[in-house]
């Protein structure tokens, strides 16, 4: 459903942040981006959407390709992909109900959007999607007075509520604590099961991806050098992925925690 | 080099010995042309005038008291005028301080190279310029009255009001707007979500701050011949009506005090 061809980023600078990457993700797919800080993760997802545009190579959504397109047509293309970020970036002096409608701008004419007239299958959507993430009774609250886990909730609402193909989820966890990044772990998850939705995950804690993913893609340097299974990451790995470390310790608490997770 | 080898091991100093004696002898120059303006200002001055001040200061403040209190009838328009000056000013300089702020900020202007030096150029030329001065040339062109104090106090207040919002611009939280962008919303609908909301404390603080400087600057705008209490109190100065001079004085006081009020009032609310 989505594919990178030889995808190329390098900066003003000279920096060259993705080099060649190739990439496939079939429809329903939910894969994990890992990587170092500085292997082009979040600049592999801000160029399929092209927040960051892309120096080289192709972004195939479907039969389009996204880097050729001028910008009425990238924005009726970004609303097939919803995104999700590492901060939230909720719009903080707005309710949590305009928040998560702000999904539908693409959908909505300037002015209708201005007034807040937003049509009503849209604000029925909006709070099936509150309900379903548990923040119905918050749908009033201005988006600052939440929790950081609260605040993902919307966030996730917003992606979902541009009703996408793909999502793209930039560090969900990275602002949260380890219980909050499981739950939103395990919501992103399962929402992505319940609608069929691809999504691609940059993530830094290797144990929770393994926990949720079926499939790993290992960054490094802006090359692709892992692609499998979550159980195909062995210390050796984790050594080519990230550098030397003892990663004997990330593999055992993974371990653990499972059993936790099964006695509990 | 502030770590300096001793018998007693390293010592640490702020500043090497060649700096601290190049601050002391900063100081030294500084203090003696400090003394050097000051001999030069004093024997430019005309100490018999200075020594005579306080006798002057009180024979006027001694004829200026009581204030003509029944002067008041005549001071209730010139006043409504001054404060119509400064609120239609600042709501003139507010629309059109928006769009230069948006062509200032290097974050939404179209163009930074040949849009936003004209966006600079607006504000630097109209902060630069008091708006007496302004007040004067309007008079000239427009004639006299309080629609020359409104245009004077209008833009006198863009460049001011466009530097705050511009700046405000350009501190915003970039990733509220990419998230917006990356709902496949449109550019106006990105300024509408992403930023506007983003901003609209800042706009709201700067515009009732420059509505309170406005109150002050329109008092004298009189003086030049644009409207409001100034001209009464050019009047009752130009006629050594001491007793109306200090209620004028009484009266923009209590304006003023009204307006910070006021101003600090809906700051609070926004904030």
């Amino acid at each position: 459903m989505l594919r990178l061809d030889a995808l190329t980023k390098t900066y003003k600078t000279g920096d060259q942040a993705l080099k060649a990457v190739t990439l496939a993700v079939p429809s329903g797919q939910v894969l994990a981006l890992i990587g170092p800080s500085g292997a082009g993760k979040s600049t592999l997802i801000r160029c399929i959407n092209r927040l960051v545009e892309p120096s080289s190579g192709a972004v195939m959504l479907g039969d389009v390709d996204l880097t050729k397109l001028g910008a009425g047509a990238l924005r009726r293309e970004r609303r097939r992909m919803g995104m999700i970020f590492q901060e939230y970036a909720l719009v903080e002096r707005l309710t949590v109900m305009e928040n998560v409608l702000s999904g539908r701008l693409g959908y909505v004419g300037f002015w209708r959007s201005l007034t807040r007239r937003f049509p009503q299958s849209d604000v029925d959507e909006a709070f099936r999607l509150l309900d379903r993430v548990g923040l119905l009774h918050m749908a009033d609250k201005r988006a600052d007075e939440l929790s950081g886990g609260q605040r993902q909730r919307v966030g996730i609402c917003r992606a979902l509520i541009q009703n996408p193909a793909l999502l793209l989820v930039d560090e969900p966890t990275a602002s949260l604590d380890p219980k909050t990044s499981r739950q939103i772990m395990r919501l992103i998850c399962e929402l992505c099961a319940e609608r069929g939705l691809a999504a691609i995950i940059n993530i830094h804690d290797v144990a929770l991806a393994q926990m949720f993913v079926a499939r790993v893609i290992g960054l490094r340097l802006g090359e692709v050098v892992f692609d499998g299974p979550p159980d195909g990451l062995t210390p050796d790995r984790l050594t080519e992925i990230y550098g030397e470390e003892d990663w004997e310790a990330t593999i055992d608490a993974l371990d653990e925690e499972d059993e936790i997770e099964a006695a509990e | 080099m502030p770590v300096l080898e001793s018998d007693a091991g390293p010592v640490w100093r702020k500043r090497t010995k060649g700096q601290a004696l190049a601050r002391w002898f900063g100081w030294l120059l500084g203090v003696a042309i400090f003394l050097w303006c000051w001999q030069r200002i004093s024997d430019k001055t005309t100490w018999f005038f200075v020594w005579d001040a306080p006798d002057i200061a009180a024979d006027v403040l001694s004829r200026a008291t009581p204030p003509r209190w029944e002067y008041i009838d005549r001071l209730w328009w010139p006043i409504w005028d001054t404060i119509n000056i400064a609120t239609l000013g600042t709501i003139a300089a507010l629309i059109m301080a928006v769009p230069v702020a948006f062509l200032a900020a290097r974050n939404t202007t179209p163009s930074a190279i040949f849009i936003r030096p004209i966006a600079l150029l607006i504000i630097v030329a109209t902060r630069s310029i008091n708006s007496l001065i302004w007040a004067l040339l309007l008079i000239a062109i427009i004639g006299p009255g309080v629609f020359a104090g409104i245009v004077a106090i209008a833009i006198r207040s863009i460049g001011f009001c466009a530097k705050l919002l511009y700046e405000a611009i350009e501190e915003i939280d970039a990733t509220q707007v990419e998230a917006i962008t990356a709902t496949g919303a449109s550019r106006w609908q990105v300024m509408a979500y992403g930023i506007v909301p983003q901003i609209a404390p800042a706009f709201a603080g700067i515009a009732v701050f420059r509505w309170d400087i406005n109150i002050r600057e329109s008092t004298v705008l009189g003086l030049v011949g644009a409207g409001g209490i100034g001209l009464q109190l050019q009047g009752s100065l130009n006629t050594l009506a001491w007793p109306q001079v200090s209620l004028i004085l009484l009266v923009i006081l209590l304006a003023v005090v009204i307006s910070e009020w006021v101003s600090a009032k809906v700051r609070g609310a926004i904030i």
